[in-house]
Order: structure tokens, then sequence, then C-alpha cells
């Protein structure tokens, strides 16, 4: 072990000329990232620009096909990501690395390359106490990690790195399940400690609003190959975005027509629900989403969504409170989903929507295999019937994929997602639940789904969007509430709200104004 | 009648802390094993192999601890196999599991024959019931020293795994095998490790068997007690000591039977010596149920995944 002070506190990084291809497809094309001494960069992109190769190839986990690392001035060759942990080069990944069943304090000593054979926890804990004074955010060191909430896992990975004292910080999408708040108290304190020249971070993010308030400067990658970068505190939005997605233009915003509210609705009148250890997930949830309207649910990560769009699937028991289409009680089966026309679309759809190794056809026919025209006389089901059926709506809906019938587990993220919805909007739809409809999507393909769910309230669904993202929830509803501990606020329209205000109520604030952190 | 209460009360202590050995031992084994994140269902046979080799041994050599010892090493290199196959890619360790119980079972049945009929030394219990004169309690109190192994490896398991890095490693190993290498942790390696050891356990728990009690090597001496431990370890919810308290219940239940007939009550004689089984089928419903269970098992354990 290299002792600490002989190390140089913050390390500089350069990738000179990166190439890197998996077969055929070239990943990374001549790319040159350059992380000056305590600086904070920003490396941004779109989903499948390269960065996660990138820094893939930093920490040794590939190995690139062309070019040179340079670490401290000094050339590097780092064949795992052991070697990039000795030299002092630490990530946070997007799915944390904890163990969740080791306290805090456990996943600390155990992350040390020298833990001593017996482990005296007396000095240790004392030892980490020191340490967490030093720090700028704490987490409580005897807390089951399976117990903390995201951001403290997050800080907790950030504490680990700095324990380990690496100084070259490389975070993938670090503030995807922080509040805005939480976010904007993580990436001040690491921009202070940069600026102090204790580190030198290097961030993935696609939150532009992250990057000119907390990074000082930036590198953009397009499809693989280097699309620019400068100074990110004058860099303006427009500008990174147009490096980001380069010729494909500004994307126009789904068209929203006047509609009339009569028709459709559904309605939630007091529901809890409580997962399976009895703690309440969502509690006393009472809305009703109109014909012809977007309701978006804004919310961080686990704050209940996931539980409510599963109560309204079916996938969850209702603990108490009732669920009402058109004024009619509704119960989430099968035949309540055709006879009061819901549809819905929920996150991850190659876990929650698809069989994954059933084909795109069958896929497809999940809600019609079994009545006319696709079905025939006695309940015989028709193979060739489901097929052709398939392939009119792969067609319509621009799913690309080598033929109809080959398994859904191998379309991109995006086609398993047209899939659905050519399942979910190809007939009469009145209710439609949609969540996270475009996370993880490319620029093309969420053009193309916002404007299917536009489309499907223009011709007077009601709609329910559960999103994480706030431009798509402010791009998209006519209202908005948001989720909070399992709490809704009430649905306020567009016009009369704000991020700022909305990003009080993620925090848990009901309106009170979140505390800044200090920035110089 | 509060006479017969006393007896069989103390038949019953003196029948849970004899036949809660090779419970406690086989489920301290899996306990390790689980906790590495495999499950080896292979302990039955272990038990079955580790009975037979310590009887004979111990009529080849006259020494039943050098069988104690032979029972734990054929239990280990029988475990090790367990270990070894599953990280071959795509190996499922609950059919191998079963795969390795019955090839314990059957190598100590093939080369148990001879060892049916002679008769090996057999290992003395310490009596700690002298200072009773009730002969009662003074039978109850003849403890064998295995039953404190058993003990004293319980403690130290449970120390091991939260004071050691050892255990630390073992714990995330079986938690997250993900973090263990990224860790730069040989999952496979430890996982080999933690089962050949459970392994040695469980094969002393089969010399207790044919050394102790019932003291002599037949093929139907362990009638699914090594099953019956793997279901042990998810009601102590992977927890050395909770085994210990488990092993012990086990083993009451399990004396039931026999306590209620030596007072002369044999009405249902059979209902109650089932009374182990019994038990197994509840704690099974009522652990599957338990959420606090379902939270405390290795995320690693090809059941819970």
């Amino acid at each position: 072990m290299i002792k600490a002070n002989t190390k140089p506190r913050a390390p500089a990084l350069e990738a000179l000329h990166v190439s890197k291809s998996f077969g055929g497809n070239k990943a990374l094309d001549d790319v040159t990232l350059k992380v000056d001494a305590g600086s904070f960069h920003a490396l941004l992109g779109e989903n499948g620009a390269g960065k996660s190769t990138l820094v893939k190839c930093i920490m040794g986990f590939y190995q690139a096909d062309k070019g040179q690392l340079l670490f401290s001035g000094k050339e590097a060759q780092i064949q795992s990501p052991r070697e990039a942990h000795a030299l002092g080069i630490g990530m946070v990944y997007q799915h944390f690395t904890l163990v969740p069943c080791l306290t805090a304090a456990e996943n600390l000593v155990i992350s040390r390359p020298d833990t001593p054979m017996v482990i005296d926890w007396a000095a240790e804990r004392a030892q980490l106490e020191t340490f967490m004074e030093t720090m700028p955010f704490r987490v409580r060191l005897d807390a089951q990690v399976a117990t903390l909430s995201a951001g403290e896992k997050q800080k907790l990975e950030i504490l680990k790195l700095l324990y380990l004292d690496q100084r070259f910080l490389i975070l993938d999408e670090p503030t995807s399940v922080l509040t805005p708040a939480e976010a904007d108290e993580v990436l001040g304190v690491l921009g202070e400690m940069a600026r102090r020249g204790e580190v030198s971070v290097l961030m993935i993010s696609h939150k532009f609003r992250e990057v000119t308030a907390f990074c000082d400067s930036f590198t953009v990658l397009r499809r693989g190959k280097f699309a620019g970068s400068g100074d990110a505190r004058n860099a303006n939005v427009a500008e990174l975005s147009a490096m980001m997605i380069g010729d494909a233009g500004v994307r126009p915003p789904a068209i929203r027509e006047p509609t009339v509210p009569e028709g459709p609705e559904l309605e939630l009148r007091g529901i809890s629900a409580r997962d399976e250890e009895g703690r309440a997930l969502v509690s006393d949830l009472s809305f009703n989403v109109r014909s012809g309207e977007i309701l978006g649910i804004a919310g961080v990560s686990g704050n209940g969504q996931s539980a409510l769009v599963e109560l309204l699937s079916g996938q969850r028991p209702v603990a108490r409170g009732e669920l009402r289409v058109n004024g009619a009680v509704f119960e989430p089966t099968r035949r309540n989903f055709d006879r009061f026309k819901v549809f819905g679309l929920p996150e991850e759809p190659l876990r929650n929507a698809v069989v994954p190794r059933m084909s795109v056809a069958e896929n497809i026919a999940f809600r019609s295999f079994d009545k006319p025209p696709v079905a025939r006389r006695f309940g015989l089901i028709s193979p060739a019937g489901i097929r052709r059926r398939g392939a009119e709506l792969i067609r319509q809906f621009n799913v690309q994929t080598s033929s109809p019938d080959a398994p859904i587990e191998t379309l991109s993220g995006g086609n398993v997602q047209r899939s659905v919805l050519a399942r979910e909007l190809s007939g009469d739809v009145d209710i439609l639940i949609v969540s996270n409809p475009c996370f993880g999507l490319d620029f093309a393909s969420v053009a193309d789904i916002r404007s299917k769910i536009m489309d499907c309230r223009n011709r007077g669904a009601a709609v329910l969007l559960i999103s994480e993202d706030l431009d798509e929830i402010f791009e998209m509803s006519d209202k908005i509430a948001v989720m909070s501990d399992g709490r809704l606020s009430d649905p306020v329209p567009v016009a009369q709200t704000d991020a700022r205000r909305v990003g009080n109520l993620l925090a848990g604030q009901s309106g009170l104004s979140a505390p800044k952190p200090d920035r110089a | 009648m509060s006479d017969a209460i006393f007896m069989v009360l103390m038949a019953m202590l003196g029948g849970a802390i004899r036949v809660s050995t090779p419970f406690l031992l086989v489920a301290l084994g899996e306990t390790l094993t689980e906790k590495s994140g495999r499950i080896n269902l292979g302990l039955e046979g272990n038990l079955v192999l580790g009975a037979m080799i310590a009887y004979a041994t111990s009529y080849s050599t006259g020494s039943p601890w050098l069988g104690v010892l032979a029972a734990g090493l054929a239990g280990m290199v029988l475990s090790a196999g367990h270990g070894w196959i599953c990280k071959l890619p795509k190996v499922n360790d609950i059919a191998v599991g079963i795969a390795f119980m019955n090839l314990g079972t059957g190598l100590a049945f093939f080369f148990g024959k001879p060892f049916i009929q002679p008769t090996a030394p057999r290992l003395d219990a310490i009596a700690l019931g002298a200072w009773s004169s009730n002969p009662q309690v003074q039978q109850a109190l003849k403890v064998n020293p295995l039953f404190f192994v058993g003990l004293g490896l319980a403690v130290l398991l449970w120390w091991m795994l939260k004071n050691t890095r050892w255990g630390l490693i073992i714990r995330m190993t079986g938690d997250s095998a993900a973090s263990a290498r990224a860790m730069g942790v040989s999952v496979d390696r430890v996982r080999l490790l933690a089962t050949s050891a459970g392994g040695f356990f469980a094969g002393i728990g089969g010399a207790f068997l044919s050394l102790y009690y019932p003291g002599s090597w037949s093929e139907s001496l362990s009638s699914g007690q090594g099953l019956m431990a793997v279901a042990l370890v998810i009601f102590a919810r992977w927890n050395p000591i909770r085994c210990v308290w488990a092993a012990l219940l086990f083993g009451a239940s399990g004396a039931l039977g026999p306590a209620l007939q030596s007072i002369g009550f044999s009405k249902g004689y059979y209902f109650f010596n089932a009374a182990p089984y019994i038990l197994t089928l509840v704690i099974m419903v009522l652990s599957a149920r338990s959420q606090k269970a379902a939270h405390e098992a290795p995320g690693e354990l090809s059941i819970v995944k």
C-alpha cells in the first residue's frame, strides 16, 4: 500500500485518442478526454454515446484497442479495476456495490485491501469516527446498508472511495436516485473538495442543470466520437444539447391539442398499500384523471410510484381504498382491463411487461391472442394470425426487429418499449397508465414515444404519467402532482407551478424552500 | 403424577441434549455453507458417510476420537466435491446437493456392510449429574463431549462471522457476489472452502450417531436428520447461536416419544415419534410466511433469488 501522504492529492487524467470496438461495432472512435488535477469534469452524451465504455476503459474493465492513458502525467496501463484502485482511481457505479447485509462500518472496513484477520471493532470504530469527522457528510455507521435510503447509499459509496484514499473519483450518473436537494448537497460538497485540490472528479451525467451549476469543465461524446469540450461554468444548455444530439436538431415537443374533459375517467379514493413487511408503501392516495388530460406524477425513485403502478396493474393487492373507472368500481383483472379499455406501459418493460424469451409477435398478441379475430372458433389460437397481426403492428409502430419471431429480449430498449406500445395502443384506449416511458432511451425514441402518448391524450384518453424525469413531467402533463414518501400532493395545473416548487415537494418539504448548500 | 411429569421432562432434557447434537453440527455446517451463498442439501450424505467412517475407524483403530476425525475428513472431501462441481457454469447447487446426498449414503452403505455386526469402541459421556442423587437427573446430564464441541463451534462461528476478515468475506460473498468480485474476492474459492468446512462439521455429526447415540452403525441410522437440519437453518435464520436453540427444540421433540414411553404412556407412540418431522413441516410453513426470515436470508441463495 502506498502511504496516503506520498500520493499527490488530486491527480490529473488524460485519455488520448482512445478507440474500442465490440465486434464490428465501434463504441469509441479516437476519443480524447482531459481531466485536470482538482477539476470537476462532466462527461456528457446520450445513451449509447460511449460514456460508459470510455470510463470502463479507464477503470480497466475493458482494454482499449488504441490510445493512451496518462495518469498524473505518467503513462498508465490499467489491466483491471484492482490496478485502477491501486493508482487511486475509484468509481461509483449506477448500481450500488455495497453489500446489503453488512453494516456501513463493515462495508468500509472490508473494502480495505489490508483488513486485519481479526478485526478489533473498538479500534476500527474509533478510526472510522475520526475519518467521518473530516468528511463533509455522515452516514450512520451501525446501520445495515439494506436499511439505508438511496441517498445515504450514494453518500456511503463516495465515502468509501475517500476512505480508501482514492482521489480520482468517477461517478456514473450519481444523482439519478437522489432528490434535487440531496443531489445539490452531494455535488456541492464534491465541487468544494475538488476546488480545494483534494480530489478530481469525472462525472457522467445528462442533466445540464447539474453540469452548469457544479462542474467546471466538460467533454461531450456523440455516437462514440468526441463532440466537444469546454468550460462548464459559461456553457449554455442549447450549446451542450446541440453537441450531444448533433444534426438531429432540437426535438419538437409533442403537440398538445385542446380536449374536452368528458368521457373516461380514472379515480382513486383513499388507496393505501403495504409491502411484504407491513410498512406503508402508499398512503391514502386520492385523485382523478379526466378524459383528454395527462396527470404527471413526479417523484424520486422509491417513493411509492412503483407500488402505485403495481396496484393499478393488479400486481399488488390494495390494502384500503377504491379504484374506479368511469364511476364503476374497477378491479384490475385482465377481463376488466378489456372491459374498461385500460392500458399500461410499466417501467422496465423487459421485466414488467413482456416475456423476454417469447417472440415479438407473441408479446404483441398478449392482449388479443384469445379473442377474435386472432383466435378462431372453439377458442383455438392461430399462430399464423398472431404472426400476421404482429407483423402489421411492428410496421405500424416502427419496431426495429430482425423478424416477428425474434425473441423480444434481443431488441434494444427503445424497440421493446415500442413493441409494448404497439400492444397497448393499437386499439381504443380509455385509460393509459405509463411509468418512466423514456428511461434509458435514445433521442429519437424519446420523441417518438412521447408523441404516441400525447396522441392518445389528444384522442380523449385519461393518461396517468409517472416519471422521475422532471423535464418529461413538465413537457407532457396537464396537471402535476408530486409523490413523496408514499403520499401525493394535490394535483396542480402545470401553468401554476414551476420546477422549484416541484423540487421542494420532491424532498418532502411541502412548499417550504430547501436550504441551499453554500456555494462559492 | 408430578413425578411422572418430572420424569418426562428430565427424559426430554436428556433427549434434547443427546438428539440435538447431530442436528446442531449439521446445521452449523449448513449455516456456514449458506452464508457463503450456496445450499448444500447433500449434508444428509455427509452425516451417513461420517457415521460409517467413524464406526469403521473406531473399530479398526480402537480410538473413537480418531473415528470422529476421520468422519469429519470424509465429510469435508464429500462437500469439497459439491463445492467443486457447483463452480462449473450453469450448475444448480440444489440438484448437485441431492446427487451428493445419494452419493454419500450410497458410499456408506457400500463400504459399511461389513461393520453392521461388530461392536466398535464408543465415545464416553461426561457425567455432569453426579451432584444429584436422582438417577433421572444423572441420566439426563450424561453429556457427550461432542455436544460441547457443537456449542463451542456455534459461538466461534458467530464470532468469526462478525469479527474476522474471513467472516466478512463469507457474508459478502453470500449476499452479493458482484460486490465480492468487485473487491477481488474469488467467489468460487470462498464458497468451496465454506462448503468443505461445513461438510467437516456434518461429518462429525455423523460420528456422534454411530459412536454415541444410538451408538452403532446401521443403514437406517440417520432417517433424514441431515435434511431436517437444513430446514432448521432457515428456522434459525442463519444465526449460529439460534441454531443451538433450534437444535435443542428439534432434539426435545425427537425425545418426546421415547420419554412418554418411559413412563408407560404408549398411546400414539408413532405419532409422537413423528414429532420432529411434523415440527419441520410447521417450521417450513411458518418461516415461508415470516418476512423476517426472508430479510435475513443471504441474498445469493438460489432459493431466495
